[in-house]
């Protein structure tokens, strides 16, 4: 589960970050090791970004244990952490991503069934 | 028994020394060691200021580099607000001595969905105390989250997990909270640390402002449980372990003049104990200045440190006036050994007036402190407060072998044995200076009330304010009692011009002894002529007779010799005559 996790996120970024200037979205979130919040805050944020954001969007996945030094950055206190880098202004989504609604408010999206 | 108490002792808390002024004193050496410590108080009382202190201290006085972590002030703004009180920030942080970190809190950016925990704080503040070693955190204040996250729940349960986290980790940390309405916190921050709670106030009472100190709770050690005024100057915070002075001080057998000679005289004729309490009081324009004046220039020549708190006059005209009476002492604050502290007494309450009065006397190291007058501090019938005051400054002083000298204005009206401030039982030596009112005319006169340990002069002495400063008069003592003034000098006058008048009838009493003398002499002279010219008259009276003696037995001879007498008969003759 951990190295499929953790091979998924690497991909994810590596994949997108190749485009990173095209993209309408540039999400960061937050981790700490592979936690199971972590993952499933992961897991939502992927399926959310599926559904909602058409492919435009890059997601970069930090964990703090690695880089301790990243999280001041971002005035990350809490994770996991999403940070709406672009479009600005920046916005923050705290917790596991489990309710859908609320994580569409926090980027400032409408879900796509009720376009 | 030693071995036990070594024992015990080594047990004992560590403690982390705040380096803060008097704190480590009343703590019994600073806050405990490796442990969370919250530090709560109202707004503007000084929490954040404390834990700075606490941090720059420890990074510059006792190598342990610190971390200070605000959820309020940004590290910009803290920079330049500690900048006023001599902190550096910039340079403890270029040199890896402290860390800033200021954790931004905004609630319209923040949503919260699901399960979440603060790891990433943890991780920040991991991280930060790792790349200095530090072993002093601060958190500033971490009640902001309570604003910022709207799930309590999960706040708090991470909170109790963050301070058992720091102890883990041995870091001494400082917690700042705001005050409640009825909690110690307003988010009740005291359920998580518990083992060291100080409190700060700040308090306003007729209108002056005291900041006080109270630790709370301090698990593990003994503290001082009082409330101690503290003060937040340029130098930072300090606080005034006053009560915890006793009466254990070291007293001196040494005497200091009083910088009045005659006044010297009335005190064994060496003037006051060193380290003693002398107060001078006495009713206005007395001359109670202008004593403490004295005192301060005979200590400047004899090359002691003397601080002049004065509560009534600005200090120029504190000097301008003593030129007046010939005292300059203009040369001695221009070579340092004088200080003036002037303030008025309503500037602060109680409290703060002994902060600054031990700060200034920690700062200054006097041998000698004058308050002139403490009379002043009466501003409401606060007596017994304005009494524990002037207690802890006799305490203080003495503990520190400073000779203390006190004015007092004693209104005319009451008794003048009774100072208003109500300490008389403090004093050591007290010189009592008053008006005498006689013959339209008012009087200074002085006396030694009181003075502990010296068989001192129970004279009232007439003393004059003259242009080389103060004199004694010499004590009248004469069948008229005390006398001052133009009476004095009258009745000096009078006694001089009785003394004359018997001098000079001695003068003709001598006289007519000599006359009598010459005249016996010449009557002695005189008779002695009178005799001497009798005798030698006799004399030539019995030569006389003699004469006709021989001459008529001459002319017996010759009769006889020419009528040829018997031989026998010239032979009488002649034995007759020659008898």
């Amino acid at each position: 589960m951990t190295i499929k996790k953790e091979n998924s996120a690497k991909k994810i970024r590596v994949e997108k970050q190749v485009e990173t200037t095209n993209d309408l979205w540039v999400l960061r979130l937050y981790v700490a090791g592979q936690t199971p919040k972590a993952l499933t805050a992961f897991t939502n944020l992927k399926k959310i970004c599926e559904e909602q954001l058409n492919g435009e969007y890059s997601i970069e996945v930090i964990d703090l244990l690695r880089n301790p030094q990243l999280g001041a950055d971002d005035q990350i206190f809490a994770l996991p952490t999403l940070v709406r880098k672009l479009p600005v202004p920046v916005r923050k989504i705290i917790g596991d991503l489990s309710n859908t609604e609320r994580v569409l408010v926090g980027l400032d999206l409408l879900p796509v069934n009720n376009l | 028994m030693k071995k036990l108490n070594h024992e015990l002792s080594s047990k004992k808390l560590p403690k982390s020394p705040t380096g803060i002024q008097g704190f480590d004193e009343i703590t019994g050496g600073g806050l405990p060691k490796g442990r969370p410590i919250l530090v709560c108080g109202g707004a503007g009382c000084g929490k954040t200021l404390f834990a700075i202190e606490f941090l720059v201290r420890g990074a510059t006085e006792f190598n342990e580099p610190g971390v200070f972590m605000s959820f309020e002030e940004t590290n910009e703004e803290l920079t330049v607000n500690v900048a006023s009180l001599g902190f550096d920030l910039e340079d403890l942080i270029r040199r890896k001595k402290l860390i800033l970190d200021h954790v931004h809190i905004e609630r319209s950016e923040i949503e919260e969905t699901g399960e979440y925990d603060l790891e990433a704080l943890f991780i920040r503040l991991g991280y930060a105390i790792d790349s200095i070693g530090a072993k002093r955190v601060v958190l500033d204040t971490i009640e902001s989250l309570f604003a910022g996250l709207p799930n309590q729940l999960i706040l708090r349960a991470e909170l109790r997990r963050l301070f058992r986290w720091l102890k883990d980790k041995g870091v001494t940390a400082i917690i700042t909270g705001e005050k409640g309405d009825e909690k110690l916190t307003r988010q009740g921050l005291e359920e998580y640390v518990s083992d060291c709670v100080i409190m700060l106030d700040h308090r306003v009472n007729e209108q002056t402002s005291t900041r006080r100190l109270r630790i709370v709770k301090y698990r593990g050690s003994m503290h001082g449980t009082n409330e101690y005024p503290f003060l937040i100057d340029e130098t930072g915070f300090s606080v005034l372990p006053v009560t915890s002075l006793g009466l254990k001080h070291i007293v001196s057998n040494e005497r200091v003049s009083s910088g009045i000679l005659a006044l010297d005289k009335m005190l064994e004729g060496k003037g006051y104990y060193r380290g003693s309490t002398v107060l001078v009081s006495g009713t206005a324009g007395v001359g109670k200045t202008s004593i403490a004046a004295h005192f301060a220039e005979a200590a400047c020549k004899r090359g002691e440190r003397v601080l002049y708190f004065c509560f009534e006059e600005s200090p120029n005209q504190l000097i301008r006036n003593m030129l007046s009476i010939g005292i300059d002492l203009e040369p001695w604050v221009e070579k340092g050994v004088l200080l003036f502290h002037a303030t008025r007494p309503t500037l602060y309450g109680l409290e703060m007036h002994l902060a600054v009065t031990h700060k200034a006397v920690n700062a200054f190291k006097p041998d000698i402190v004058i308050l002139d007058p403490i009379n002043t501090f009466v501003i409401s019938d606060k007596e017994f407060e304005i009494k524990t005051m002037l207690m802890r400054i006799v305490d203080f002083l003495k503990a520190s072998q400073i000779t203390a000298l006190f004015t007092s204005l004693t209104s005319s009206e009451g008794s003048l044995e009774s100072s208003e401030a109500g300490i008389s039982s403090l004093i050591d030596t007290w010189i009592l200076l008053r008006d005498i009112e006689l013959s339209g005319e008012r009087n200074r006169g002085m006396y030694v009330l009181k003075s502990r340990g010296m068989a001192n002069s129970n004279q009232i002495r007439e003393f004059m304010l003259t242009d080389h400063g103060v004199e004694l008069r010499e004590a009248y003592i004469g069948s008229k009692g005390v006398l001052t003034g133009s009476a004095r000098i009258a009745q000096e006058a009078k006694e001089s011009a009785e003394l004359l008048i018997r001098k000079k009838d001695i003068e003709r009493k001598k006289r007519e002894i000599e006359q009598k003398r010459n005249t016996l002499n010449a009557q002695v002279s005189a008779l002695h002529f009178k005799f001497e010219s009798e005798e030698s008259e006799a004399i030539k009276m019995i030569e006389i007779e003699q004469d006709q003696i021989k001459r008529l037995n001459q002319d017996k001879l010759e009769m006889a010799e020419s009528r040829h007498a018997d031989s026998e008969n010239i032979k009488s003759i002649n034995a007759k005559k020659t008898k």
